[in-house]
Parts: structure tokens; C-alpha cells; sequence
């Protein structure tokens, strides 16, 4: 049954990963004073999950744990992509619906002639 | 009489077969629960999705109202005190009680200087008037529906501080259990779900500040 061990990290490697953290807060809060229009988002949504996977793997151990933990933790993140780009095709492309516009039908039409 | 050769150390509940068995239990539960921790939070993420995507010109005249100096500073607080969590929790690993007690306490302390610095934050815009809902009286800003901003604002930062409320309360217990000795290299699996935690509180924030503080 012990298939698990305990991982005891070095305190260095903590270390690094809070300054790799920080090193990413001080870009993330710089590049948000440049204007670069749409690509603010994105940058900052990148440096984000960049950060959030480094807490992931190496504060919550995900890195040396059994896969399990990752699986639970990958699922909620997919189901909670499926969640919010499905909300979104909805609510961005209300009313964006191609509009044809009624006309009156021509006497020539073959409608006409099949009731004569 | 039964099985004297195994060792059945205290912390171990009768209904699992090894100590083993009973910690990853304890740690698959606790990621299941963070699942729905993950999925609570991403209901508010996805108005934020709807609403930004629908008023992109108010979330950027917005946002510019939060303090960004005190955004990144609670960034930084939250970011040292996950590191002081994880550090708590290796000394144990190698039994150093002390040092492990100094780091919680440490963790425990930056969990309230983020709280103080939202109470400033809050109490500045309730001041202003920038309030969810109906309750917005704010006139300073251009631009249509800016209590929208200010719903959202409140309802994720609130959350996320009542996280950081439940947080202080489990790091507080935590500290109590580590002074009475209940938690040694061999078990420390109490402590290990408490970093979980408060490590998915920061992931969290790691989120929210960019969205609300940097980009409209």
C-alpha cells in the first residue's frame, strides 16, 4: 500500500518559485500600463494561468503527487472552459441573427400556376 | 488480539486499512472539494465574462477607480503568505515544530494584512458611493451601467474574502493543534489540507486582481 511517499522539497526551490511569482506580479502590473488594446487581456490572462499553474504544481504539490489530484483539478478547469465559451457564443452573438427581410410573392411565382 | 504485528498509531480512524490509504483519502476528498470551489468561483467569472464582453468601454472607465498600488500590494501579501503555508508544512515534514509554528503564524499575519488593506479599499469606495446594484451613487464616472462593475467587484472580492475569513479561522485551529503536538512527520495530513486550501485562495486572487485591478 505505501506507494506514496512523502516529498520533502527543498526550502530553496520554495524560494524560487515565490520569486518566480513576484518577478511575474511586477510584468503583469507594468505591462498593464502600456495600451496595446486587446492584447492587454490576453497578456495578463497568460501571466495569470502562468502563476496559477506554478502554485498548482509546486505549493500544491501536484508536480510529484499521484496524477489523481492533477485529473480532479484538470476537470474542474475543463468543465469550467465548456461553461464559460458556450455562455459566451450565447450572450456575444445575441442578436446577431441574419435578417431577411419579408418581400411580397410575385403572381409568376410557380405557386400561383400549380393552383390555376 | 487482533493483528498484534501492525502498528495502529492514534490518528488512525479504524475504517482504513493503513495510514497511507487514510491520507490520500483525505487528499482526494479535499481536491474534489476545491472542484467545487473552483466551479462556485467560476459562476462569478463568467458574468464577468458576459458583462465585460457586452460593456468593454464601462469595465475599462471602471476599473480605473480601484487603487492598483493597493491591488499589487495585496497581491504580494498573498503570494508570501502561500509561501510561508508551504513552508509551514515542510517543516513538519522534517519535524521542526517551532519553525513550523513561526511560519503559520507568519501565514496567519499576512491573512489579515490582506483583509485590512480590502477593509480600506471598501470602506474608500462605500465613502464614494461606488456600491453594487441600486445602491451605486456615484457620479464621477462616464458611461452607462457602471454598478455593474461595481456588483461584480463586490461579489468576487467579497467572496474571495470570505474565503480568506474561513481561511484565518482553519490557520488559527491549525496553529492550536501544531502547539498541542498533534502533528509530526508522520501525520500531518490536517495541515496539508489546510495549505490546499489556502494555496486555491491565492490561485484565486492571482485571477482576480488582473481582471478587476488591470484590465478593463
Amino acid at each position: 500500500m505505501s506507494t506514496e511517499k512523502t516529498h520533502i522539497i527543498p526550502i530553496r526551490k520554495y524560494i524560487f518559485v515565490a520569486a518566480g511569482l513576484l518577478l511575474l506580479t511586477f510584468i503583469t502590473v507594468t505591462v498593464s500600463f502600456i495600451n496595446l488594446g486587446p492584447y492587454n487581456v490576453t497578456i495578463a490572462l497568460f501571466i495569470a494561468s502562468i502563476k496559477a499553474i506554478l502554485v498548482a504544481f509546486f505549493f500544491m504539490h501536484l508536480f510529484w503527487d499521484k496524477k489523481i489530484y492533477l485529473v480532479i483539478f484538470s476537470i474542474a478547469l475543463l468543465f469550467l472552459t465548456i461553461f464559460l465559451t458556450f455562455t459566451l457564443f450565447d450572450t456575444t452573438t445575441r442578436g446577431a441573427i441574419y435578417q431577411q427581410v419579408g418581400k411580397p410573392i410575385k403572381s409568376e411565382a410557380p405557386i400561383y400556376q400549380n393552383t390555376k | 488480539m487482533s493483528a498484534p504485528s501492525t502498528i495502529h498509531p492514534f490518528y488512525l480512524q479504524h475504517h482504513f486499512s493503513d495510514a497511507v490509504q487514510q491520507r490520500e483519502s483525505a487528499k482526494l476528498g479535499m481536491w474534489i472539494f476545491l472542484l467545487t470551489e473552483i466551479l462556485l468561483f467560476g459562476g462569478l467569472f463568467v458574468a464577468y465574462g458576459i458583462f465585460r464582453s457586452w460593456y468593454p468601454e464601462m469595465f475599462f472607465n471602471a476599473h480605473k477607480q480601484l487603487n492598483v498600488f493597493l491591488g499589487s500590494v495585496n497581491t504580494v501579501v498573498l503570494i508570501s503568505s502561500s509561501l510561508t503555508m508551504a513552508l509551514a508544512i515542510r517543516s513538519v515534514q522534517v519535524n521542526a515544530k517551532k519553525q513550523a509554528l513561526i511560519f503559520l503564524i507568519l501565514t496567519l499575519l499576512l491573512a489579515v494584512t490582506f483583509l485590512v488593506i480590502k477593509y480600506f479599499e471598501y470602506a474608500h469606495k462605500i465613502e464614494l458611493g461606488q456600491l453594487p446594484g441600486k445602491f451605486y451613487t456615484y457620479d464621477g464616472m462616464l458611461g452607462n451601467n457602471p454598478h455593474i462593475f461595481f456588483s461584480i467587484y463586490f461579489m468576487m472580492t467579497g467572496l474571495h474574502g470570505l474565503h480568506v475569513i474561513i481561511g484565518i479561522c482553519v490557520i488559527s485551529w491549525m496553529i492550536r493543534r501544531t502547539m498541542k503536538n498533534h502533528f509530526s512527520a508522520e501525520y500531518y495530513t490536517p495541515l496539508e489540507l489546510t495549505g490546499l486550501y489556502w494555496h486555491l485562495v491565492d490561485m484565486i486572487w492571482i485571477f482576480l486582481f488582473p481582471l478587476l485591478y488591470l484590465v478593463g
